[in-house]
């Protein structure tokens, strides 16, 4: 059996990987500090077994960087060394966020110039980096409209209408801001149901929240029609930028009448993600609502950058310090190097390898808006229902067959949804071979169903019953 | 054939009248997609507290496996006047025996007419267009 240990349970008593010289320098009086009595319980090991530890685990990682990852309204695209190099420049890796701004005006400048880069790419003006995360950014936003509506007098705007296609974190920021989800139904044809928003806007409307592409990967085409009808009750328009990696370059969201957004710099600027963090979601808003942004800001004038905090109609601080700033130095370098044309082509890659996926596996899999897509779409299993086969035993084989798998049961109004993007950080070859595993997979499902349900079995652990993990989670480890 | 004693509303929730009052639960159809036929695979199900009332369409709970949270939405309009308790600890009735012992709440009509609501010819046609 193939267990691994926790270093906890390898660890034996005397065991270590460095050994301290004799000390040769007068000992320092200690009898002043507040020093434990008894050592800390860390475990012991010698270094060969510390390392074989690791690479060990890593090996069971799997990532962008050994396999191909569709997983749909993530953008797992590809992180470039360079973003590394950048991140690893001593100056910038060592900066403390206590520095006063004559020691930092690198740091300094690197978020002027991001928060620039994302209001040109937005049409945004006024932008925060704030934001750790695409839900905190959408968060921060209602504050600023929630201060908006506040500053103009204009009380009892407590509804957000949300799209039911939506991300699950829109109805749940608008919670967390005091406000009222209301959804908002698709259409047929996936897209906005119009005349239900109609019905559902009004004098109690704070504000709609739009992703476009929607999570079908389709773009709104009425987009700029329901941003004026929004504003016509005094709304204002979010959008959730998670799917800008489909439009920048080609469409400003402020040109089609949004007044706030985020960007996911983790998503769109390459910077690594998953695993929870660290993230980066900073918002754009129109320069009417610039001045409830949070503090402290990077200001830009004849002495160089500074942080400002002094801003009395902010609405406050979000989070300890100014950003999670590796994370925005990690996108300023992909910035910079691609500059705006290289953004305009990875938006135009992006939608291409979409259509390319979608138009080879649209005979295999039902694609139920089958029209052209953009940086994703949604297939389901409708046409393997016959032999038992889920979405999930498709995830699952994918495993087996060495990609990682799509995004399944998600959007919620697709039935048995598969949602795959593909990102423009691939070559054609490695979207043909999942191609032909895909059609491999098809086949299966009719020939040899088993094998789906019985999938994954090249993996440490089978399929995990992910029922009982939810009912009775073991969230902490206990020594046996 | 599903049962025809009780009526259904798109979302797939069924009604069935007794006097003033009626029983609401899921339709079996509902619960296997919620589940992909694994009954261990449902997690959650948030229902009312009595003496809430509700009207037609109305979200009164939800329902969640590990794919997908829906909304229990109401086919009548009412009062609730008892909460199926069982079906917090043990979720696979409404798998198991979902027409039945499978119910959710109890409703007090404060309107009695049910035409709304389609009739199990309708739900199975309904259901074989979907597919």
């Amino acid at each position: 059996m193939d267990k691994d240990l926790l270093l906890y349970e390898k660890s034996r008593a005397g065991r270590r990987t460095l050994r301290l010289g004799k000390l040769d320098v007068p000992a320092a009086d200690t009898s002043d500090l507040p020093l434990r009595e008894n050592p800390p319980d860390l475990p012991e090991i010698a270094e060969l077994e510390l390392v074989r530890h690791y690479v060990r685990l890593s090996k069971k990682n799997v990532s962008i960087a050994d396999s191909f990852y569709p997983l749909g309204s993530c953008t797992m695209k590809y992180n470039p060394v360079a973003n590394e190099a950048a991140a690893g420049i001593g100056g910038f890796r060592a900066a403390h966020p206590l520095l006063d701004a004559g020691r930092c005006q690198g740091v300094l400048a690197v978020m002027k110039r991001v928060e620039e880069f994302l209001a040109a790419v937005t049409g945004l003006p006024c932008v925060t980096l704030h934001p750790a995360a695409g839900a905190q950014g959408e968060l921060s936003a209602l504050l600023v409209a929630n201060a908006h509506f506040a500053a103009r007098g204009d009380g009892g705007r407590t509804k957000v209408l949300i799209p039911d296609s939506a991300h699950g974190t829109n109805p749940a920021s608008a919670a967390v801001a005091g406000l009222d989800p209301v959804t908002v139904r698709s259409g047929e044809d996936g897209l906005v149901d119009v005349g239900d928003l109609d019905a559902k806007l009004g004098a109690d409307t704070a504000v709609f929240m739009v992703t476009n592409p929607n999570t079908l990967g389709l773009f709104e085409p009425e987009i700029a029609a329901i941003c004026e009808k929004v504003h016509a009750v005094g709304g204002l328009v979010y959008m959730d930028g998670a799917n800008l990696n489909a439009l920048m370059g080609i469409a400003r969201p402020a040109d089609f009448g949004v007044d706030m957004m985020h960007t996911n710099l983790h998503k769109t600027f390459s910077t690594p993600h998953g695993g929870g963090g660290p993230g980066a979601g900073p918002i754009c808003v129109t320069e009417e609502l610039g001045r409830f942004l949070p503090v402290p800001r990077v200001v830009e004038d004849e002495g160089g950058f500074r942080l400002e905090t002094d801003a009395p109609d902010s609405i406050g601080m979000l989070r300890g310090w100014s950003c999670n700033f590796g994370v925005i130095l990690r996108a300023y370098a992909y910035m910079r190097r691609l500059g705006p044309e290289g953004v305009r082509r990875v938006a135009e890659n992006a939608v291409i390898n979409a259509n390319y996926l979608r138009v080879r596996l649209r005979d295999a899999f039902h694609v139920p808006f089958d029209g052209l897509c953009m940086h994703e779409f949604v297939a389901t299993t409708r046409h393997q229902r016959t032999g038992g086969v889920h979405a999930i035993d498709v995830a699952k084989r994918l495993i087996d067959l060495g990609h990682h798998p799509m995004t399944v049961y998600f959007p919620l109004v697709v039935n048995e949804a598969m949602m795959v993007e593909p990102t423009e950080t691939e070559t054609k070859e490695t979207l043909d071979a999942f191609v032909e595993d895909m059609l491999l997979i098809a086949e299966e499902a009719r020939e040899h169903p088993d094998r789906l349900h019985d999938a994954p079995v090249t993996t440490p652990v089978g399929r995990l019953d992910e029922g009982r993990a939810v009912k009775e989670p073991v969230l902490r480890f206990r020594r046996g | 054939m599903r049962p025809d004693d009780r009526k259904y509303l798109e979302t797939h929730e069924w009604a069935k009248v007794s006097g003033d009052t009626a029983l609401i639960g899921l339709t079996d159809f509902a619960i296997h997609e919620l589940c992909s036929g694994n009954e261990g695979d449902l997690v959650y199900c948030d229902l009312p507290e009595t003496g809430r009332t509700l009207e037609v369409g109305e979200t009164f709970g939800e329902i969640e496996s590990v794919k997908a949270v829906a909304d229990l939405n109401s086919p009548v309009e009412g009062e609730v006047i008892e909460v199926n308790e069982a079906i917090e600890d043990h979720l696979e009735i409404l798998s198991s025996d979902p027409w039945e012992q499978g119910w959710m709440i109890k409703v007090k009509l404060t309107q009695k007419s049910v035409d709304h609501l389609i009739d199990a010819e309708a739900y199975e046609s309904m259901l074989a267009e979907q597919s």
